[in-house]
């Protein structure tokens, strides 16, 4: 178990929840210390017959550094509000939350204020651009806020307009803006300050399904470059297979299934998850290491070699025209397992037959 | 027998069941109630159904007597006064008051020795030996010529060549009209008290934003502040803080605060979370929150607060005149009294000029982009000061060369003194004559029929209306609008108007504001819906009433007096012309509001523009229409008690009295309150209304 006094070291993880809870109402903290003893899901509905709504129910994770953790959920699901008791922009009702091993629910608000400006950013689904101030000046604000002087604030918002590509509108109000380059604004001015950890709400939900697109190549662009540890907040369930490291699934409060995206698609651990894959075509999420087989010193192999981390649609194409079982390989280039096209076309065109383990 | 009574009951039950559900229904019956209490009510002065006993007969008395122990007698504590020379018993209220009052003063005196020149303010630094010694010592006048040209500078430094051409001519206007003098010391007491209403009304608008008791505290008060009629809080302030500027000043402060903090509250409440949240992400500390994230993001409201600041100041500047505030207010005023017209145009127009540009510099000055990429070099960084005390220079030597050329006479070049110089009032008069020569006989017969068979019916058969038929007419409207609550709220107000003596006046009040509330939302109603149909319409009209808002509300008994001379008619007009804006600019607003696609689902099911403009968008609007009327009411109100300026004989008359009299203070402050809560009567029955109203048909 982490505690504030561990020191950071490289393998801690960027952040970690520990059965946090966030219950609306006003004797929720009386309440949760009543029922909760052994640290299990609270019932939604004995806390609705007081008066309380549980936003987040129990809630344990953690977030390695670098790593991109997409927490998905329907409207109502608590996923944003597990994400505002992260960057503490409302007060967890219990459990334990650390960043870089810092107990963020013990800290003053001055070290709070720190940490935003040192450490955190964060895009919102409404954009929340300040009305009054140029693309410019949105984008310097956290510097500025901060004590950074004028100048320096300035030109370093210039290198964001750059990098978000809105060079020649940096003197343009939010208003002049379309919605996919006012969200560029608010990317760029949440990355402005560096920070490790990078919060996203919702950030392309308000986009048109094209612009939205070409925002979420523009995201693995800039965190292919800067690699940061991310908490992106999605209801939308092919954004977060296109952009997960991770996904946490999330219904009533409560993280149904948290894990990689093919694990889910393969392997849904609930009912619910299950309704949300059901529909996914498994050959774009699924990598060949999932369906390959050991390699079979009998079996002849074709000349065509495929990385076991391809995505399936990537290469169905070429293994399919060969004759025989196609082999793995790793990162060094070693064979690893061999592909058979059956299995292939079994991924493609096979039953949805992935019903959640009972 | 028993089958006949059962099917009467279950008639009854029906007309009662509708009676329930149907408003027309019910607001038909009040009528009828309301017409058989008014004719079978005994008119005799000693029934209490006519006129209730004046048991408030006393409220003004007490006020006084509070007003006198609060500065006279309590808490009394030893002063040392350095002139006799002993200690006096002074109370510690007065001591804080003269304080304030004396600290407005000064500023108020150094702001105006900039412009027109004094000792006042250096004498204050020294001893009064000491200036009476050195005699030279005063504060020389900037010459008008470096004052306009300091004025177009300012202006070209906020936006631009356009403004500061405004300000430009407008400040040479002032000064070749031979308004010099009044108008700088309007404008010094303007910039002591628009920066003053502004602290003010953003700090309490923060405090009632950030704390819900202290909103639910300062609304009440507030409402009661912005419908107190002028006049009736002068007598009070009078007391309290001696005659002069500085009472203007204080008397302004109270008028022009409330709109602020209404809007202040108002835009603040209107961010939303995320801008809230995103502040905070950034790492904003509370102070920086606040202040740069909040308020710039409610600057929209917060400047149109900061607008109605500055017209109120303006609008009040005559009024403070009645309580010693030197300016363009005191000389209207004596140019209304004594009926030039012309010259009484001419003193309106500085102040509407005076008006604008500050309006126009407030809004420049918030709106003013900043470059970072310039790069400038020392000449061109500080080239507006550069520039001013180049051309103050210039003015300079222009009044010293006026000197030599005029030698004697007036140098205009310098100053130009008061009523010296430019005037078209001679045309304006002349004109007015001719105007009045030619139509006289068609105004006036306008006139007098107005007065025999409109005014004058209407008034009788509201002061022919007993007391028992108003309070039915009033709490049965509050009890169909709002409940058994809103029943009990108007009632109360109207009873304390009714336990009063002047009962009979504030009926007379009442007419004259439902004359001119009637026909302004007629008409307001009819030109908003004309022009609400199309969008440059719409845009222009809602310019036009801009415009027509940043004129002081007396500026409109200008143009009256002159068509109807000093009657009720050219009270009522006044009213009319002022209440029917916010009418017409509330209608425009609710009609645009309504949104295209129930536009565009009217039209395919192939309404007719009539019908749609009957069935669908004015029942959508009207929640919003009857805000504005509202307005309407209040607007009406405090133009009929102005229209004492001019001498009507209703409550404003006594409340104008009141300011001469001993113990003023007390009849003018308890008036002022009737008038208050007939306003708030309103107010409380179309806000829940509206209210209701909206929540019923889904707006907001």
């Amino acid at each position: 178990m982490p505690s504030s006094v561990t020191p950071a070291s490289e393998n801690q993880p960027a952040i970690v929840c520990d059965s946090v809870f966030k219950i609306f109402g006003d004797n929720a903290k009386e309440m949760l210390a009543g029922v909760q003893g052994n640290n299990n899901d609270v019932d939604a509905k004995t806390f609705q017959e007081a008066g309380c709504i549980v936003g987040v129910n129990n809630a344990s994770f953690n977030v390695s550094k670098g790593e991109k953790l997409i927490i998905m959920g329907l409207s109502g699901s608590g996923k944003s509000t597990l994400l505002r008791c992260i960057s503490r922009l409302t007060d967890a009702t219990a459990g334990r939350i650390f960043v870089d091993g810092q107990d963020l629910l013990a800290m003053t608000n001055k070290q709070l204020i720190e940490l935003r400006r040192e450490k955190m950013g964060m895009v919102f689904q409404s954009f929340a651009l300040l009305p009054h101030k140029t693309v410019l000046e949105n984008i310097a604000f956290p510097l500025q806020i901060k004590g950074v002087s004028t100048q320096d604030s300035i030109k370093k918002a210039m290198d964001m307009v750059e990098l978000v590509g809105l060079r020649g509108r940096e003197n343009y109000f939010p208003r002049e803006l379309s919605g996919g380059q006012q969200q560029r604004v608010g990317i760029a001015r949440s990355l402005a300050v560096e920070p490790d950890i990078w919060f996203l709400d919702e950030p392309f939900s308000a986009l048109d399904p094209l612009i939205r697109k070409e925002m979420q190549d523009e995201f693995l662009r800039l965190q292919s470059v800067l690699n940061k540890t991310i908490l992106f907040v999605t209801h939308d369930f092919d954004e977060a297979l296109r952009l997960a490291d991770r996904i946490a699934i999330m219904k009533d409060g409560v993280i149904e299934q948290l894990d990689t995206p093919a694990n889910i698609v393969l392997n849904p651990a609930t009912e619910y998850v299950h309704k949300f894959t059901e529909d996914v075509p498994r050959e774009k999420v699924l990598r060949i290491e999932s369906v390959m087989d050991p390699i079979n010193s009998s079996e002849a192999l074709s000349n065509l070699k495929v990385s076991k981390d391809a995505i399936i649609e990537t290469v169905a194409e070429a293994v399919l025209s060969e004759q025989h079982p196609v082999a793995v390989t790793d990162g060094n280039n070693g064979v690893v397992g061999a592909l058979h096209p059956s299995k292939v076309i079994n991924v493609l065109f096979g039953g949805r037959a992935n019903h959640p383990k009972q | 027998m028993q089958e006949l009574y059962s099917i009467h009951r279950k008639e009854i039950n029906k007309v009662l069941n509708n009676l329930k559900n149907s408003r027309p229904m019910q607001f038909g019956l009040l009528a009828i109630i309301f017409l058989f209490s008014y004719f079978l009510a005994p008119h005799s002065e000693n029934s209490y159904l006519w006129r209730l006993p004046p048991l408030l007969k006393d409220l003004p008395t007490w006020i006084n007597t509070l007003l006198d122990n609060l500065m006279f007698k309590w808490f009394t504590v030893d002063v040392w006064d350095p002139v006799w020379k002993e200690y006096e018993e002074k109370p510690v209220f007065r001591i804080i008051t003269r304080a304030i009052a004396s600290s407005i003063l000064f500023i108020i005196i150094f702001i105006r020795e900039i412009f027109l020149g004094g000792a006042q303010t250096i004498g204050a630094l020294f001893s009064d030996a000491w200036i009476d010694a050195n005699k030279w010592l005063s504060w020389p006048a900037l010459p008008w010529t470096a004052v306009v040209a300091g004025a177009a500078i300012l202006g070209y430094q906020l936006q631009g060549i356009r403004l500061a051409l405004l300000a430009g001519i407008g400040f040479a206007y002032l000064s070749v009209f031979g308004q010099w003098e009044p108008s700088m010391e309007t404008l010094s007491f303007v910039l002591v008290c628009a920066p003053v209403c502004f602290i003010l009304g953003l700090g309490f608008g923060i405090w009632g934003y950030l704390n819900r008791t202290v909103e639910g505290a300062l609304q009440p008060i507030l409402n009661c502040m912005q419908t107190l009629p002028h006049f009736s809080y002068l007598v009070p302030v009078m007391v309290l803080f001696g005659v002069g500027d500085h009472a203007g000043a204080i008397a302004t402060i109270i008028f022009a605060t409330p709109p602020m903090i209404r809007l202040t509250i108002l835009g603040l409440r209107k961010i939303s979370p995320d801008i809230v949240d995103s502040g905070l992400m950034s790492g904003c500390s509370k102070f920086q929150l606040l202040f740069k994230v909040l308020i710039p993001t409610a600057r929209r409201d917060i400047l149109i607060g900061v607008n109605q600041v500055i017209m109120q100041c303006l609008a009040m500047t005559t009024i403070a005149a009645f309580i010693g505030a030197k300016g363009l207010g005191f000389n209207l005023k004596v140019a209304l009294n004594s009926l030039e017209i012309g010259k009484a145009s001419e003193i309106g127009m500085c102040v509407v000029l005076i008006a604008v540009i500050l309006d126009k510099y407030s809004l420049a000055w918030a709106n003013k982009q900043k470059d970072y990429f310039a790069n400038l070099n020392f000449f061109q960084k500080y080239r507006s000061y550069i520039g001013f005390i180049l051309l103050t220079l210039l003015g300079i030597l222009l009044s010293y060369l006026g000197a030599l050329y005029f030698k004697d006479s007036i140098n205009y070049l310098y100053y130009v003194p008061f009523n010296k110089g430019f005037t078209i009032s001679p045309f304006i008069d002349a004109g007015i004559d001719w105007f009045w020569e030619t139509f006289f006989v068609y105004l006036n017969a306008f006139n007098v029929w107005l007065i025999t068979s409109v005014l004058v019916p209407m008034k009788d058969a509201y002061l022919g209306m007993p007391v028992i038929s108003t309070f039915i007419l009033v709490m049965g409207a509050g009890y169909i609008i709002g409940g058994i609550r809103s029943a009990v709220v108007v009632g109360g107000l109207i009873l304390f108007i009714a336990l009063s003596e002047y009962w009979d006046r504030a009926l007379i009040t009442a007419y004259m504001a439902t004359f001119a509330v009637l026909i302004s939302a007629f008409l307001g109603i009819v030109v908003g819906s004309i022009c609400a149909q199309n969008n440059f319409a719409s845009k222009t009209i809602l310019s036009i009433c801009d415009f027509f808002q940043t004129f002081p509300s007396f500026i409109y008994l200008i143009p009256v007096i002159l068509l109807f001379g000093i009657t009720d008619t050219s009270v009522m007009i006044a009213a009319i012309v002022y209440a029917v804006i916010p009418a017409t600019r509330y209608t425009v607003e609710g009609l645009n509001s309504v949104p295209l696609s129930l536009h565009e689902a009217a039209t395919m099911s192939g309404v007719s523009r009539l019908q749609r403009w009957t069935s669908i968008e004015l029942p959508l609007a009207l929640p919003h229409i009857m805000l504005g009327i509202n307005q309407t009411v209040i607007f009406a109100l405090f133009m009929v008690i102005l229209g004492a300026l001019i001498g009507t004989i209703d409550l404003g008359q006594i409340i104008m009295g009141a300011l001469s009299k001993k113990g003023g203070a007390g009849i003018g402050l308890a008036l002022g309150i009737f008038v208050s809560f007939m306003c708030l009567a309103v107010d409380n029955l179309i806000q829940t209304w509206a209210k209701e109203r909206k929540r019923l048909l889904g707006i907001e």
